[in-house]
């Protein structure tokens, strides 16, 4: 029986929650296709997981718990992937595209000439069973209006965010099908050696709020202790830590950071955001000491509102802005969070 | 050993880029750079032909202006340019890009490593650089952030991976296909004996059927394109003390219940 594949991302046995994003999706498609919603499960803890998207609206599930598939591989995810495909012919597959599902999607898509659309914010089925998408190109300076091939299996693959997951069900139950992995250890090239999780941290691909410093971090009024090798250097990571960091806390904030902050060692890399970083579309973005260059807008320009802290009204980034605060991002981001803890009741 | 890398010429990040009138994209007279990621590939594959003593090969799949990147490309040191245009890969879909892409690799004979940029950021998507891993056959690490070590006569590497949640470190087979993170390393400019040198590089274009290649059909088409809507935003500046500003601020924003 045809149906809609949604792939739950899961990591560390637990499901990726915007994971139920592509259920949200796949369930209006499911619908309007009169076919059957699929969450597909691979991996450690996997029929709990296949439970959960029950309640999320899946109708069924395909589950596969083994060791080749603890912890996400390429390899033994992808052969999987098209093999359920190549027997069962699902009109589509979809997926939040994280990292890891965009990596998944695009080789199953080519293991079996597939359609494959990205970074989806919008997507409609047409008569004719194909479906239509908008997708941003250009780093958002154009919309592309592209269509898959309704001839075989469409592979979306959506941008995080842009749709809502289903309400919960909690009475929901899905019939679980477990099936056995492709690939044998023995014919997997990669093996994971090791992991060192960042602590701590809240993703930025799907953070609702992010805060963010760029090189106005490098004006922390405090002394740099003597014999630290750049004071500069020292004043900004003291500031990340410990005036940005505190205001993103109470938010349950990801920390952001522009290429300018990056690059001058005030904060490793992964905080990055825009073009060689990350892009993200956050509800609230705050930038606090960014002048906001067309390389840092291109990771960040579709986020709902933008507050802008900065010593100079001149910055592009107000252009782009709903609310702007001229001034002293050491006094505004201190009184910021005080004022957060004191109204959200922190 | 030999190492292959992919890139693209793109519109300048600062270029206007906008729908023509014809309804195709256009950036009217603005240079076109190499893919940003891309910089971080060719540099690697430098470093990584210059310690294996081997060489360093860079393909782009594409119209002629991705002769920009190609000259860009030896000027930084790559050893030699191909280009892989065709009639049949004009409006090409991923698919259709990464079967170029792995054919004009295979062709290259005994290649030991692929290193593509992370995403290109014309298309806005990285989907062909799993697509070409699969169309090769071989393994796929993507977001490489450091490569630890390699040893081609053994056929083995192991890289650090920077992933949402940490840094993972995985070992793999070789040949093998890797996507580089910016934080790899520092792209050098191209030397000026090294731009005269690429200036007057002619660079062979290979067609599909050079290739022995055939399509796989295109199987996603771009209906059309179109400029977003405009950003209806009007600043709205906010005055007073900080501690006025910081709850002026939050009222704001849980009026427009953002919180």
């Amino acid at each position: 029986m045809s149906a809609v594949y949604t792939w739950i991302e899961t990591f560390n046995g637990q499901a990726v929650p915007s994971s139920w994003e592509a259920l949200g999706a796949g369930r209006t498609l499911a619908d309007s296709m009169k076919i059957p919603l699929v969450a597909l499960v691979f991996g450690k803890n996997a029929n709990a997981v296949a439970a959960t998207a029950a309640t999320y609206g899946a109708d069924s599930a395909i589950v596969s718990e083994d060791a080749t598939l603890d912890g996400f591989r390429l390899e033994p995810f992808a052969a999987l992937l098209t093999q359920l495909v190549n027997e069962n012919k699902p009109k589509v597959v979809i997926a939040v595209g994280t990292s890891r599902a965009r990596e998944l999607l695009a080789a199953s898509a080519a293991d079996t000439d597939s359609s494959l659309l990205t970074e989806v914010t919008e997507l409609e089925l047409q008569s004719d069973g194909a479906i239509k998408v908008s997708r941003p190109v250009y780093a958002g300076k154009i919309v592309s209006q592209a269509v898959g091939s309704a001839d075989g299996t469409q592979y979306l693959t959506l941008r995080g965010r842009a749709f809502k997951p289903n309400a919960v069900k909690s009475d929901a139950k899905a019939d679980i099908k477990t099936v056995a992995p492709t690939l044998a250890e023995n014919d997997i090239a990669t093996k994971i050696e090791s992991f060192e999780e960042a602590v701590g941290s809240v993703n930025l691909a799907d953070a609702a709020i992010i805060v963010s410093g760029g090189r106005g971090m490098a004006n922390n009024p405090k002394d740099a202790p003597a014999g630290v090798a750049d004071a500069t250097v020292w004043k900004a990571q003291d500031g990340f830590e410990n005036t940005l960091k505190p205001l993103a806390n109470v938010l349950g904030a990801a920390v952001g950071a522009s290429r300018a902050a990056v690059d001058a060692g005030y904060i490793p890399y992964a905080h990055q955001v825009g073009q060689t970083g990350k892009t993200v579309s956050p509800d609230l973005y705050i930038a606090s000491g960014i002048s906001g260059a067309i390389q840092h807008q291109a990771g960040m320009r579709t986020s709902k509102v933008i507050v802008a802290i900065n010593k100079d009204a001149e910055s592009p980034i107000f252009k782009m802005a709903r609310y702007g605060i001229v001034g002293d991002l050491y006094k505004i981001i201190p009184a910021l969070t005080a004022e957060f803890k004191k109204r959200l009741g922190k | 050993m030999h190492v292959i890398v992919m890139t693209r010429s793109t519109p300048d990040t600062a270029a206007k880029v906008e729908v023509g009138k014809d309804g195709n994209v256009t950036w009217g007279d603005a240079a076109t750079v190499v893919n940003p990621w891309d910089e971080y590939a060719l540099e690697e594959a430098i470093l990584q032909a210059k310690n294996a003593d081997g060489k360093a090969t860079v393909i782009a799949v594409g119209p002629e202006m991705n002769n920009d990147a190609l000259k860009h490309s030896l000027a930084m040191g790559l050893n030699e340019a191909v280009r892989v245009w065709d009639a049949a890969l004009e409006n090409a879909d991923s698919l259709a890009y990464a079967t170029a892409a792995a054919g004009a690799i295979k062709k290259l004979g005994d290649v030991d490593l692929v290193i593509l940029g992370k995403e290109s950021i014309d298309v806005g998507t990285d989907q062909h650089n799993y697509q070409i891993a699969r169309k090769l056959g071989w393994p796929m690490l993507s977001y490489v952030s450091k490569i630890l070590a390699v040893d081609y006569a053994a056929k083995t590497i192991k890289v650090e991976r920077l992933l949402e949640e940490g840094k993972q470190i995985v070992t793999s087979k070789l040949p093998a296909v890797i996507s580089v993170m910016k934080d790899i390393n520092e792209p050098r400019y191209p030397s000026f004996i090294g731009i005269r040198k690429a200036a007057k590089a002619a660079i062979p274009e290979w067609s599909l059927a050079d290739l022995g290649v055939t399509l796989p059909g295109t199987k996603s088409k771009v209906l059309a394109f179109s400029n977003p809507p405009a950003r209806e935003v009007k600043v709205e500046m906010i005055d007073g003390t900080p501690e006025e500003q910081a709850a002026k601020l939050v009222d704001r924003l849980l009026e427009d219940k953002v919180l």
